[in-house]
């Protein structure tokens, strides 16, 4: 098997010493993590690396040597280097070295007489990694199994993995920054040294308290809202059906999330917390962004005066369609005594809705100013509210909609049963399937002839049902917009999305690997870096759940459903409740 | 040790094969296509320019010049960003993996990386495309819960599809340092 290195790319200008690192045999890969510099002693660096195993749980023992040339070649050095194999032993004693030049490597691993594999210089490969990248990245798919412990050895994590692992969890032994005076001088990937500002620090002990204070407030204001008097009939009613309430229990709950007390223990609940912060964040801003919009140079008032005319136009137009369909609509003969009494039925009902409207227009301003005031809660607040004051400003659209579905609903659901009726046959009811039957004559006779009259009033019906339904798709189209915004907010990992764009490392899909060049009689060297992962799956892996109010219906079962006027969403319990 | 090879792809348009032998472990084969031809670029340029100033004659409205200006911007980037691809590499390194990585027109690299304890094998395989058969070279992935089933089959050389003359020269290649990696695998 070739024999591999992975060095980390900020050691190659550091000065002659000893290889720390971890070996994996099953890969025959020495990952090497430091270089510890003359001059030392040798229990020192013993003691060092049982302290640094105690701490990580990794193998870390002395791999090899470190040689750079800086001058012409040195004997002396390369006999001293070669004697210190005797004293930290290991199976086998790498033996990397660096000419002057900068290009020219060489690494030997001297072997016992362990295995025909002794590599020669051709068998080795040198892989360089930067050690800050590696130790930062967090591969996905996660590889080792969550409910395994810390503790454990990573044996099973294989190839690449075991080396992000290594680096991973020796993160002790880089933790000296530049400016620390130890007593074994190390080389290996450091801080600037670790800033400090009153301000973090003010912070990090605010945390705390603060999370403390909210979360009471948080489980106080759950208690309330679990509380009897809102559980009565109307109030959970209503609550089931408007998109504010799921809103706000949803950011509730994102809320309870992040002022919990304790921690985040995996990566991936620290990103979804993350997620959770900016999301909530930007919904605030954008909500008080709106807010000062509203509030400032009385746009509330514009808004209401424009409200009402738009309502009263709305009713208007839905009168002169009305009129319209009462008459020979696009050439259409109807049959005027049904289609008259639907007409004026509808008609009634609309104004019934614009003096409604009227009755309400003094305290519309009032209303909205309230309404402005949701927004600090946040955009999709807002926006939801919006969705639910459509949906009640749309209301005899709903109805002529429950209206005509009910009728078209009924007479397909007739003439379905007299069809059969007038092929000989009937619905069993017992067994579920359709029998043959023999029917008397009179039957026969009433059969036929209520069929044909259903026949002859369907397409009155059915026209009425196609309008109002084309209607209300237009209004639920809008709504549905609404809401994919607000889901939009919700569920949009912005955190993770910004980490990729800002530290494309962090989040790494795997590595790639570039051929730095080769010297025949010299190890091949390659560099390894991160490869990000790509943003489709950053959203995929951290997508927030949403609200999830919305059922799913297929295109096809939609068709079906308009086809035999049964209601569809979203109100589909409200009317079932109602019927 | 590099070489250039000419081959065709399965339309017939001309494709180069560069082989980089790095060492005895190491091999990467890069296949080039065409680049982005002049008349080809400068037909749909003017097909869409053409449509447009026959809608502008129709309709008497400018917005349509504009729109078709930005059309041809946007629709030439998002082919040159998304579409059309320059380069394909395929790197091959005993006893670490295979790494594919093809580069669009806009420079844009994208990789993929297959550990090599992931591969099971590289075969040449046949596939039913339009209405003809060809060829293509895919790397076959071990399942990690069956040890003989096979879990996924990666197409490598997706966009250049050459023939099969050169597929059979990297599949050569690719088995000699397969088969080198079994011997040694085994023997310890």
């Amino acid at each position: 098997m070739v024999f591999k290195v992975f060095f980390p790319t900020c050691c190659t200008s550091a000065d002659s010493g000893l290889l720390v690192g971890r070996w994996v045999p099953e890969q025959s890969s020495a990952v090497v993590l430091a270089v510890v510099h003359f001059p030392f002693i040798p229990i020192q660096v013993k003691e060092l690396l049982t302290q640094v195993q105690q701490a990580s749980h990794v193998g870390v023992t002395v791999l090899g040597t470190w040689c750079h040339r800086r001058q012409g070649p040195e004997e002396g050095l390369g006999r001293f280097l070669e004697g210190l194999g005797t004293i930290f032993s290991h199976d086998p004693w790498l033996q990397l070295c660096r000419q002057r030049g900068g290009t020219s490597w060489s690494c030997k691993a001297v072997g016992q007489p362990m295995s025909p594999g002794v590599p020669s210089d051709d068998q080795v490969l040198l892989v360089f990694y930067d050690q800050r990248q590696v130790l930062l990245s967090q591969l996905h798919p996660p590889t080792v199994l969550p409910d395994r412990q810390a503790g454990d050895a990573p044996a099973s994590a294989g190839g690449l993995a075991a080396v992000f692992d290594t680096v991973a969890r020796s993160e002790v032994l880089f933790r000296s920054d530049r400016f620390d005076e130890g007593p074994v001088r190390l080389s290996h990937w450091q801080s600037e040294g670790v800033e400090a500002s009153i301000l973090v620090e003010l912070a990090k002990q605010a945390a705390g308290p603060t999370c403390m204070l909210v979360s009471w407030l948080l489980s106080l204001l759950s208690a309330v809202s679990t509380c009897r008097l809102f559980r009565l009939w109307p109030l959970s009613f209503i609550c089931s059906k408007l998109s504010t309430c799921e809103q706000v229990r949803h950011r509730l709950g994102h809320l309870s999330l992040l002022f919990s007390i304790q921690g985040a223990e995996t990566p991936a609940q620290l990103m979804r917390k993350a997620n959770v912060f900016v999301s909530v964040l930007l919904d605030v801003a954008l909500g008080l962004m709106l807010l000062a919009w509203l509030h400032g140079k009385d746009h509330i008032g514009q808004l209401a005066d424009t409200l009402v005319p738009v309502a009263d136009r709305v009713a208007e137009g839905l009168q002169h369609l009305l009129q319209w369909l009462m008459g020979a609509p696009a050439g259409l003969k109807m049959n005027r005594a049904l289609d008259q009494v639907l007409g004026r039925f509808f008609l009634y009902h609309i104004h019934l809705w614009i003096s409604y409207i009227h009755l309400m227009s003094p305290f519309i301003e009032r209303i909205l100013w309230h309404v402005g005031l949701s927004a600090c809660l946040g955009l999709t607040v807002a926006l939801s509210l919006l969705s639910d004051i459509i949906a009640l400003l749309t209301f005899h659209i709903y109805c002529f909609y429950v209206y005509g579905a009910r009728l078209y609903y009924l007479k397909i659901y007739g003439l379905s049963s007299l069809w059969r009726l007038f092929r000989g046959k009937k619905w069993n009811v017992l067994r579920q399937r359709v029998d043959s039957c023999s029917y008397d004559l009179d039957q026969l006779f009433i059969g036929t002839l209520l069929f044909t009259i259903l026949v002859f009033l369907l397409p009155t019906t059915a026209l009425y049902y196609l309008v109002f339904t084309l209607l209300r798709l237009l209004v639920v189209t809008v709504q549905g917009s609404l809401h994919l915004l607000v889901d939009l907010i919700n569920s949009l990992p912005l955190y993770s999305v910004g980490l990729r764009l800002c530290r494309p490392y962090r989040l790494a899909a795997g590595v790639k690997f570039r051929v730095l060049g080769h010297e025949a009689g010299k190890p091949l060297r390659l560099l390894m870096q991160i490869n990000p992962l790509p943003y489709s799956r950053v959203v995929h892996t951290y997508r927030l759940p949403s609200c999830g109010c919305h059922p799913k219906l297929s295109w096809s079962s939609l068709c079906r459903k308009l086809f035999f006027g049964e209601l569809i969403y979203p109100w589909r319990q409200k009317s079932c409740k109602q019927d | 040790m590099e070489d250039e090879l000419s081959f065709s792809d399965i339309c017939g348009g001309r494709l180069a094969l560069q082989r980089r032998y790095y060492s005895p472990t190491c091999r990467e084969f890069c296949l080039s296509c065409p680049r982005l031809s002049l008349r080809s670029l400068t037909a749909v340029t003017c097909s869409v320019w053409l449509a447009a100033y026959g809608l502008f004659t129709l309709c008497e409205n400018s917005m349509i010049l504009s729109a078709a200006i930005f059309i041809i911007l946007l629709g030439l980037l998002g082919y040159l960003h998304f579409v059309k691809i320059d380069q394909e590499t395929l790197l091959i390194i005993d006893s670490l993996g295979i790494q594919m990585t093809s580069s669009y027109a806009s420079g844009k690299e994208s990789t993929t990386f297959i550990e090599m304890g992931k591969v099971k094998d590289i075969i040449i395989n046949e596939a039913i495309y339009m209405q003809k058969v060809i060829y293509y070279l895919c790397i076959l992935l071990k399942d990690p819960v069956e040890p003989h089933g096979i879990s996924q089959v990666v197409p490598v050389f997706q966009s250049a599809k050459p023939r099969l003359d050169c597929l059979i020269e990297v599949y050569r290649s690719c088995q000699e340092i397969l088969a080198h990696q079994k011997a040694t695998s085994t023997s310890p």
